[in-house]
């Protein structure tokens, strides 16, 4: 597959990423030469073949629902590069 | 609705939030109404390097909602990631499930008890477990200021439950979501509190009308912001008719140009939905299995414990209460729809009194209207079943007639007081049948004239005497004298014989 | 004792002189401490040296030990430490503009082992931005150069964790590994580095980069000290749901002993086009002194190993893509100077109804979503940024079955080739990199050919097995070569067991670069 500059203007998007137009125009051609390669897979077989999303097989790994401390608010607080005593601040969310 | 020019077709998405002391997948408490931002930790926030592990009480209550609701559950289950950028969800992505959810294909039967529509199954097409994301607020009247962020609600475990499309009325969704809070509240797993956010109801929407080419879809409608189970009835309606509306202006078929799905908001004050605003990119949720976490396998013996472990549900509840106590059906449903707690006194009452018709006329009446007076639940109800089953005794051997024992029945709730305790302090005595007996036999003594009368067929007659019983003895219960009195002259017209 | 030796022992013969009381622990870290003030501005290794808390951590160890008080298994010995792994109360960077004011409120659990073990943590060592590279070079705090050539790059993305070790300044590091980010550097830098078998270490703490490939691992100068180190790091962990809830062996027992009839497998597709001749050659050397060990060399194949490169890039960048999304300016790190962004908005929105256009602009571009994306294109650099977009990219609708789940299934196939020649030999032998260390600059404007440089480390990441690099040799150039060891899953002590024993009968890993 071979991928276009609108292409890579909606992934973008999604991506949530800024790009001006020479990087636009830089991204498109080296992702574009990154996909052909990885088209190389295609090649192969995997009819049958389960999908191996995690290294390791493990299942059931739960935690027993007890309480522990929170952090307290100022340790959480602290890193937010906006905010008010209380609560995190961002631009105003639209339409809700 | 009743046009039969057109069927609704309703299906709903309900969000529970499951009752668990900690959060999906970190340890930090789930209490509502905390101080914003003071239940979260780095797990919660999202902060780089932590890591989630899944609570075993929420996939345990998940799993026993699951079942409760007759669903397939897979050997197999996973978690995704849903992706989406919102300042309330602190990673960027919501832990969720996709393709293999912990369960699918159930269903939940529903019925009115007045017989609005037919009994009928609604199927269940999932239900996956979640987290849930904060709370963005915005002050309106600030105008283009910041949105403040609390993330104290992030990581809640959240049961999402998918209806298919089966409801065909706005009375069967709302039957339908009755049905369902009241199973999870059965099953102990949701306080199911609306106004708390604990659970949330989305509703999809549109109408098959039949014209001359055959029967045809409308565009569906989501309609979300709905605050109570009312307001979800009340947008249905208002939706069909609005849609119905729409489609003789439009034509418009689900699928044609113009025909995609959206969405809407219930205005409560207006009593309308209105359009909402669409992201166009957002469907993009780019899902996949989430590597920071192990799938869950569930084995057919854990399924058989579960099953084991249910309880008895609403719909075995009534039947029982029908055919092992003679409660009509009507009765049945009105008493299982109040909780568990409330049909656990019934049973104790009707047990202890021996005298479930009256124990059902009791509680439906006089508790239910105590309990709504005083919003109070029955947990908190201040007279015992053991106390009003004595009550009930009393009035059943005739002691004390229904209007006093009412009179009772609300001092001992208002006091807690016992049914002597409260007799007392009301001046109010149980007239045993020996006492009563005595006073009958003195009035007849007194009143020879009253004797003849009834002897002669006038049997009103005996009327005279119940005034005179009251005047010498309060309690003395009016259709009691009046019964004793007949009995005593038959019994001395025979002797005479 | 002498201070300027003191950087030459071994953590071992440290831990050996602190215990018998010939040195004491400010002696120890002080003489480090010495070495990164005299050498660190040319090497750049350490994003951060921490010389006031280490030197009173190192006295409150010396008060201990001398009050005859029980101590840990590194008690005052230096550790450094890669800045993707968080530590509480000091900057944790990933050396990113993104987190460059980053300091967590909390541990990550290998550091919280570390301190029990009453290691010393020195400072927090460069790397990749957001460990994506091979190189170092991505970092947007710091160059970091390898002490064997100033003009090279010391290998990526754990290349100050590597560079620290082959300059004397830090005695142990702990790096994270995941295609390859130990091994690499550690060839580059003529040190010794493993990745343990995946869920031995837990990653609570370490900031993901592609969660199901990522391990924590140490660099050290020697297989006894590898060990030892492993052994402090390993162990279950309830945070992390993909640790190993297994025992740990004692390592430091166990490296000791030789392994008797030792079976090395050689991949044959290990050695085709692209294998520089010095490296070939030296590998080639090395396999001969393990067969002189009584070693017994076998050919075998992976046949899904020239797929490697491509189902590791897709895997990792779909999981990046995810990883990453949390940078978003809203709850900590870098945000976009908003006054000036919205300015720009204002200005963008007039323009276009000056221009008629009733487009104007949709919530795509509300302040909060031009915050996002102006936020995360200032505060990443272009390679994670061109990581973010492929793995965006591969998961979007229409793409996600022919490329994410196409790489899956290719995965298990690799895993299989694993298991197949597991059954035939011990372990794995073969290069850790195509080439020694490139110079500065000489990947950077070419992504493709980067990543083509991960060749021989991927795949046991993806296989999840376990994999060390061991000084092998020296190029003509005089740069180090690795020899790569891969063992499978949680036999890291049959691993450092064949390092040893290597190192026994050598002394590349003796080897120190000129002027340090």
């Amino acid at each position: 597959m071979s991928l276009t500059r609108q292409q890579i203007v909606k992934v973008s998007l999604l991506a949530r990423l800024r790009l001006r137009d020479d990087e636009l125009d830089r991204m498109t051609d080296q992702l574009d030469q990154v996909v052909s390669y990885m088209d190389l897979l295609a090649e192969v077989d995997t009819e049958d073949v389960e999908p191996m999303a995690h290294a390791v097989e493990q299942t059931n790994v739960f935690a027993e629902d007890r309480e522990l401390p929170s952090l307290d608010r100022e340790a959480a607080l602290s890193n937010s590069p906006k905010r008010d005593e209380q609560c995190y601040r961002v631009p105003a969310v639209l339409g809700d | 609705m009743s046009d039969p020019s057109y069927e609704i077709v309703i299906g709903l998405e309900v969000h529970v939030q499951l009752q668990t002391a900690t959060k999906l997948f970190c340890r930090c408490s789930t209490r509502f109404g905390a101080p914003p931002n003071t239940q979260t930790c780095p797990v919660c926030i999202g902060l780089p390097g932590s890591l989630p592990v899944m609570n075993r009480q929420a996939f345990a209550l998940a799993l026993k909602t699951a079942v409760a609701l007759n669903c397939q559950i897979p050997g197999f289950t996973k978690w995704d990631r849903k992706q989406y950028y919102y300042p309330d969800l602190p990673k960027g992505y919501q832990i969720s499930q996709f393709d293999l959810p912990m369960s699918q294909h159930g269903y939940l039967e529903i019925n009115d008890a007045k017989g609005a529509f037919a009994p009928k199954r609604v199927g269940i097409l999932r239900a996956h477990l979640e987290e849930d994301a904060g709370k963005s607020m915005h002050d309106e009247l600030a105008g283009k200021a910041d949105s403040r962020i609390d993330l104290n609600r992030t990581g809640t475990p959240l049961l999402e439950i998918v209806s298919q499309p089966d409801m065909r009325s706005p009375q069967e969704a709302r039957a339908y979501l009755t049905e369902l809070k009241l199973l999870l509240t059965y099953l102990g797993v949701s306080d199911c509190n609306m106004q708390e956010g604990s659970l949330r109801v989305d509703a999809n929407i549109n109408l098959h009308v039949a014209t001359s080419q055959g029967t045809v879809a409308t565009p569906i409608v989501e309609v979300k912001n709905m605050n109570s189970f009312r307001a979800v009835e009340r947008a249905m309606a208002f939706e069909a008719t609005r849609q119905f509306d729409v489609w003789k202006d439009t034509r418009i078929a689900l699928g044609a140009p113009g025909g995609h799905k959206t969405t809407r908001g219930w205005d409560e004050q207006a009593q309308m939905t209105r359009p909402q605003r669409q992201k166009e990119e957002s469907s993009d949720y780019r899902y996949f299995p989430d590597p920071d976490l192990a799938p869950v396998i569930v084995t057919d013996q854990q399924l058989d414990a579960v099953r084991a472990d249910l309880g008895e549900l609403p719909a075995a509840l009534r039947t029982r209460l029908q055919t092992e106590w003679g409660i009509d059906a009507y009765d049945a449903d009105v008493i299982v729809n109040q909780g568990r707690a409330f049909v656990d006194y019934f049973l104790a009452l009707a047990n202890i009194s021996g005298d479930a018709k009256r124990a059902s006329n009791w509680m439906q009446q006089d508790v239910l209207r105590v309990l709504n007076e005083r919003a109070l639940t029955i947990d908190l109800f201040p007279v015992s079943s053991t106390s009003l089953a004595q009550l009930l005794k009393t009035v059943q051997q005739g002691e004390l007639d229904t209007s006093r024992a009412r009179d009772v029945f609300n001092a001992m709730a208002e006091s807690g007081d016992s049914m002597p305790q409260a007799m007392q302090s009301l001046g109010i005595q149980a007239v045993h049948g020996d006492e009563l007996a005595d006073l009958c036999r003195e009035l007849l003594e007194a009143n020879p004239s009253v004797v003849a009368d009834v002897q002669a067929g006038k049997d009103k007659a005996i009327g005279a005497l119940i005034g005179q019983a009251k005047r010498r003895n309060p309690n003395a219960n009016p259709n009691q004298v009046r019964q004793l009195c007949l009995e005593l002259i038959r019994e001395q017209g025979s002797a005479q014989e | 004792m002498e201070s300027m030796s003191i950087h030459e022992l071994t953590a071992t013969e440290l831990i050996q002189r602190l215990e018998s009381g010939d040195l004491t622990s400010v002696e120890v870290v002080r003489s480090f401490l010495d070495r990164i003030e005299q050498f660190d501005e040319k090497v750049q290794a350490f994003l951060r040296v921490e010389s006031q808390r280490a030197l009173s951590d190192a006295e409150r160890i010396d008060q201990r030990r001398r009050g005859g008080d029980p101590v840990g298994r590194l008690a005052g010995l230096p550790v450094a430490v890669k800045d993707v792994i968080c530590t509480e109360g000091q900057p944790t960077t990933c050396a990113s503009r993104m987190l460059q004011h980053f300091t967590p409120p909390y541990d990550a659990t290998v550091i919280r082992r570390l301190k029990q073990a009453d290691a010393i943590l020195i400072g927090k060592t460069n790397m990749d931005e957001f460990a994506m590279g091979g190189t170092t070079e991505s970092s947007t705090l710091a160059t970091t150069c390898n002490p064997w050539d100033l003009q090279r790059v010391p290998g990526g993305s754990s290349g100050g964790a590597a560079a620290c070790l082959a300059a004397g300044m830090a005695p142990l590091s702990i790096g994270s590994d995941t295609g390859g980010s130990i091994r690499q550097p550690a060839s580059f830098c003529g040190v010794h580095g493993l990745k343990p078998t995946y869920g031995l270490v837990s990653r609570y703490g370490l900031i993901a980069f592609a969660s199901s490939l990522d391990q924590i691992g140490p660099l050290a100068r020697n297989a006894e000290d590898l060990a030892l180190l492993l052994e402090v790091l390993a162990g279950h962990d309830p945070s992390d749901s993909t640790s190993a809830n297994l025992p740990v062996p004692e390592y430091s027992q166990l490296v000791s002993q030789p392994l008797d009839g030792l079976t090395l497998g050689v991949v044959r597709e290990h050695f085709g086009e692209g294998l520089d001749s010095e490296v070939q050659a030296a590998v080639r050397e090395a396999l001969r002194v393990y067969e002189s060990l009584g070693a017994t060399v076998k050919d075998i194949s992976l046949p899904h190993s020239r797929y490697a490169i491509a189902t590791y890039y897709i895997i990792a960048c779909c999981e990046a893509s995810s990883n990453l999304a949390r940078y978003d300016g809203v709850h900590y790190g870098y945000r976009t100077d908003e006054a000036a962004m919205l300015a720009d908005l204002v200005a963008e929105q007039r323009a276009l109804a000056s221009r008629g256009e009733a487009t104007a602009l949709d919530d795509i571009d509300s302040p909060l979503v031009r915050m996002y994306r102006q936020t995360r294109s200032e505060g990443f650099g272009a390679e994670v940024k061109r990581r973010i977009m492929l793995g965006t990219y591969a998961l979007s609708h229409g793409y996600y079955d022919a490329y994410y789940v196409k790489a899956l299934k290719v995965r298990r196939l690799i895993r299989n080739d694993f298991d197949a020649a597991f059954r035939e030999v011990d372990l794995i032998a073969g290069p850790v990199a195509p080439t020694p260390a490139y110079r500065l600059g000489e990947k950077t404007e070419d992504p493709l050919a980067m990543y083509l440089g991960d060749l021989y480390t991927v795949s046991a990441n993806l296989a999840g097995i376990c994999a060390l690099s061991v000084p092998c040799g020296l190029s003509s150039d005089g740069l180090p070569i690795g020899l790569q060891l891969q063992g499978p899953p949680l036999d890291e002590q049959r691993l450092l067991r064949a390092a040893r024993m290597y190192q026994a009968v050598t002394d590349w890993h003796t080897r120190r670069p000129e002027g340090f």
